[in-house]
């Protein structure tokens, strides 16, 4: 086996790379990501067998006659989707890398039907039947005080026991 | 995403986030993080590798389940592309090659978001 070295870390820093391409296109002023010292922890309350799996995605649904100019225009509200509705979600005008691959691949970036075979297997109780939309916003204050208290609210009306959550 | 997590754990729901933006989960602070080391858009594994899908959303699984303290981050052991590492750099790049374009781009922006708040002001004061 070769011996590899690095003189740089290889992660990239999307905090950096983010600030850098902003700045280039003129906005002064940098976004501040959020930052914590410490992390909220809940153990499982019963084995992840007999436990219902709620999958959540920043992908949305654009409504008919969607015209894209500028991200303000994007949907920002949380949403459900069916199993027969995830194929209209949309992720193209969300951030990611689109000159190295593609999204047409649901399970990709929402492991729907992956998780389906694991319950199948046994591997957990069952999948949620509704799909939560967690939209990325520019406002963390929306999202803690809008969005998660609306996706927690459809979790507990369809029995969620642990959330598994796929940022594009 | 992250804060949505945070939420949902706090409110008493086990969550694991699987993510490729390493820096922006650490640094809000996760219950329990899986990391794939790949371009942003297919956190949960490469289009067609059902394979790789189900190892990531498994591990996953294993994450939530045995993860002992919050901020815990696993990374699944999988390379986007063993000969060529260069997708790291190409996304977002800024470099003398493209400096003017970005710049141009921003203007651009500007002008459209400008072009939505007129209109917006337009449905407005047409709605009273």
């Amino acid at each position: 086996m070769t011996e590899r070295r690095r003189t740089h870390r290889s992660h990239v820093s999307y905090i950096d790379k983010s600030r850098d391409y902003y700045a280039a296109q003129g906005y002064e002023r940098a976004y501040g990501w959020a930052t914590n010292d410490d992390a909220p922890f809940t153990p499982l309350a019963k084995p992840l067998a007999e436990s219902r799996v709620g999958l959540v995605t920043t992908a949305y649904f654009l409504p008919d006659g969607f015209v894209y100019r500028v991200p303000g225009d994007l949907p920002r509200t949380p949403a459900t989707a069916t199993a027969d509705q995830v194929g209209n979600l949309d992720t193209q005008y969300l951030s990611w890398a689109k000159d190295e691959t593609h999204t047409d691949d649901l399970d990709s970036f929402l492991p729907l039907h992956r998780l389906g075979e694991l319950a199948d297997d046994g591997r957990i109780g069952s999948v949620s039947e509704r799909i939560y939309c967690l939209p990325t916003q520019f406002s963390q204050r929306q999202t803690q005080k809008r969005d998660a208290p609306q996706v927690l609210e459809w979790m507990e009306e369809d029995d969620v026991d642990v959330a598994l959550l796929v940022p594009l | 995403m992250s804060l949505g997590a945070r939420f949902l754990e706090a409110a008493g729901i086990p969550t694991v986030i699987v993510g490729s933006a390493r820096d922006i989960v650490e640094e809000c602070g996760v219950p329990r993080f899986v990391f794939v080391d790949f371009p942003l858009g297919n956190p949960c594994g490469k289009p067609g590798d059902i394979a790789m899908q189900r190892a990531i959303t498994t591990l996953a699984l294993d994450t939530l389940e045995r993860a002992f303290a919050p901020r815990t981050t696993v990374q699944a052991p999988f390379v986007w592309d063993e000969v060529d590492d260069g997708w790291r750099e190409r996304f977002m790049h800024v470099g003398d090659d493209n400096r003017d374009e970005l710049a141009a781009a921003g203007v651009a922006r500007r002008q459209a978001q400008e072009a939505r708040r007129h209109d917006r002001e337009l449905e407005r004061e047409a709605a009273r």
